[in-house]
């Protein structure tokens, strides 16, 4: 009971010394409510990026899962033309072939992906009954960004010239069915969906696949000579750019951290070296060394704790609104999509409750270590000499 | 005067039945397809805003072998092309490197001209994969043409369908059509400027033009030629690349 009191009484000491000390107290709260606030901002927008990446590459490309041909490497192009073969038929398998051709709009040469999947899939978000409804030679997919690069929209013909599989040329006109927006620019850019049956009479391939989508359920029997890759393994790319990143952005709260750290060092030192008749009396009452070490440990953490309460409360409530109405990232988002990053025209930053006690426990742990190394001297003190004031 | 079409038009199909078309195939490879060759040649790339010239030397060994490099202009000057039956690899002299061209790098113009690496590729004579049809007489830049329809009769060739015009003295091809197997137009290859070489007739002016693209193709100038001369095999070697 003694000891609750006296860690009570110890933090009503703390809280009211350190208030005392006036406008230094604020600058250096003020400083870590900053850094606590950013680090929070900047962690919930990659939080919120990584979440609506996941979503949006899950439903939009990579389903539950890929068997991929052992020949097919997405990073590799020169594998395109061979990593393809006959796939044994799976409920719970979705083929995707892809074969390079060329467009030619306004008169340019443009060098894209053809890529089949069935018409009436429903693994991906790709709109691909418009395939099915729709009554032209060689109905069409393309997404928004391939639209605009190449100006094309609902209706269009476009002649394409690919090669079937014995290296034939072959060049009809294509049209466009549907333009799909995604968030998701590997299955946009440069890329043009059709019928899986079409493009296996275009090109002869009968039931060849480059790979197969999984479902949640796909018990990895079937085409066991191929490579399953599940949805973590493909999202894996995507969780080191986000890690990357947000290594990056931490350099930024990390000096403004830095410096909230350094006032609160000084502050420390600051009151060792002139409160010595305080720590002195403090002693004469009955403290012992260390528990004015701890008094004084305390309040270098009380700032943590003040500027964690104060960021929470213009953190808290920003994060909340910029949820809603997301952070718009149009000045970023082409230049992103070109370079085949998955990215939506906002970002909804995400606090999670993990995040927020992982971001208050560092700040005030961080706080408490620093606060602590210059009061140590305190237990090396002379208590006379302390009483006296003596340097 | 119904009589007068009737006896025209039997003995321009008799004309035409006398020529058989395998045969004039033939002909067209053995004048086209020496033992050996070594031509200087221009190729000039119209652009949009500028043309480009590359002078370069070939050396060639029947249909499969060709070994060729860039003269000129300086920042081209030292590439080399080797290509061995159905290999091709490029030297740059800027990054020191040999790279092999395959898959869907073939398809990639030369140059930004275009002729397709893949054009430069084909090593079959082409009776051995084309049947051809007569289908007619006409005049094709500046010469007296048989028009003959090429339908392929092997399965791995990248146009199924040709009609060629060809000079009727020296069977010399003075246009080329190339299809697609939907009957598309793909390219286009116009003829001229015939000269005799050591016993054979060649265009010593050739445009390439692809139809799908706009502008008015690549131009491919012969400046000098020599016919059946010995090449030493030295120089259909990769290591001839990066001397």
């Amino acid at each position: 009971m003694d000891t609750l009191y006296n860690i009570g009484l110890s933090f009503r000491l703390a809280f009211r010394n350190i208030i005392s000390s006036g406008l230094r107290t604020w600058l250096t709260i003020t400083t870590l409510s900053l850094a606590f606030v950013m680090i929070l901002f900047f962690n919930s927008m990659y939080t919120g990026w990584e979440y609506q990446g996941i979503r949006d590459q899950v439903n939009w490309e990579f389903a539950q899962g890929q068997v991929i041909h052992p020949d097919y490497d997405k990073l590799d192009p020169f594998t395109i033309e061979s990593g393809h073969g006959n796939y044994e038929k799976d409920a719970h398998l979705t083929p995707v072939l892809i074969r390079q051709a060329n467009i030619y709009p306004d008169g340019r040469m443009v060098p894209i992906l053809l890529k089949g999947i069935p018409a009436d899939q429903q693994i991906v978000e790709l709109p691909t009954q418009l395939l099915k409804e729709s009554k032209v030679n060689i109905p069409a997919l393309i997404g928004l960004g391939m639209a605009q690069d190449n100006n094309l929209k609902v209706g269009d013909a476009i002649l394409m010239r690919w090669k079937d599989k014995n290296g034939t040329f072959d060049a009809q006109n294509i049209t466009i069915a549907g333009i799909f927006e995604t968030n998701v620019p590997t299955i946009d850019a440069g890329q043009i969906w059709i019928d899986l049956n079409r493009m296996n009479q275009l090109t002869g391939l009968q039931q060849e696949a480059t790979y197969l989508l999984a479902d949640a359920e796909y018990n990895q029997t079937t085409n066991a000579s191929w490579n399953y890759k599940d949805k973590e393994a493909l999202l894996k790319e995507f969780y080191e750019l986000i890690e990357l990143k947000r290594g990056g952005s931490s350099f930024l709260y990390g000096i403004l951290m830095l410096i909230a750290l350094i006032a609160i060092f000084d502050s420390q030192v600051f009151s060792v070296f002139k409160r010595q008749k305080e720590i002195g009396t403090y002693i004469a009452l009955g403290f012992t060394k260390k528990r004015v070490t701890f008094l004084f440990t305390l309040e270098g953490t009380m700032y943590a704790f003040i500027a964690t309460v104060v960021g929470s409360i213009i953190a808290i409530p920003l994060l909340s609104w910029l949820h809603e109405v997301g952070i718009p990232m149009t000045s970023n988002v082409d230049q992103s999509r070109k370079m085949g990053i998955t990215v939506g025209e906002y970002i909804y930053p995400l606090m999670t409750p993990e995040l927020f006690t992982k971001t208050v426990f560092w700040v005030v742990v961080l706080s408490a270590v620093i606060s602590y190394l210059p009061v140590r001297k305190i237990a090396k003190m002379n208590t006379v000499d302390a009483l006296k004031g003596k340097k | 005067m119904k009589k007068i079409f009737t006896i025209a038009f039997l003995l321009i199909g008799c004309t035409l039945m006398a020529q058989d078309p395998v045969a004039m195939l033939q002909k067209i490879d053995e004048n086209m397809y020496s033992s050996t060759k070594i031509t200087k040649s221009k190729m000039i790339v119209y652009g949009k805003r500028k043309n480009k010239e590359i002078v370069m030397e070939a050396y060639s060994r029947g249909t499969k072998d060709t070994f060729s490099e860039y003269l000129s202009p300086a920042r081209e000057k030292g590439t080399k092309m080797l290509k061995l039956d159905d290999k091709l690899w490029i030297y740059s002299p800027s990054s020191d490197r040999t790279i092999q061209i395959s898959g869907h790098m073939l398809r990639q113009s030369v140059n930004g001209s275009d002729m397709s690496y893949e054009d430069m590729m084909q090593e079959k004579k082409m009776v051995d994969m084309y049947t051809p049809t007569i289908k007619g007489e006409e005049q094709m830049n500046g010469e007296d043409c048989y028009i003959l329809q090429l339908d392929a009769k092997v399965d791995d060739i990248s146009y199924p369908k040709v009609k060629m015009w060809v000079e009727k003295k020296n069977y010399v091809p003075m246009r080329q059509d190339l299809f697609a197997k939907s009957g598309q137009l793909l390219k286009t290859i116009n003829m001229e400027d015939v000269r005799p070489v050591n016993g054979r007739f060649y265009p010593f002016k050739m445009n390439y033009k692809d139809v799908l693209k706009d502008g008015k193709g690549t131009d491919f100038i012969v400046i000098e030629m020599q016919d059946n001369v010995p090449i030493s095999d030295n120089v259909f070697n990769k290591a001839n690349l990066k001397k």
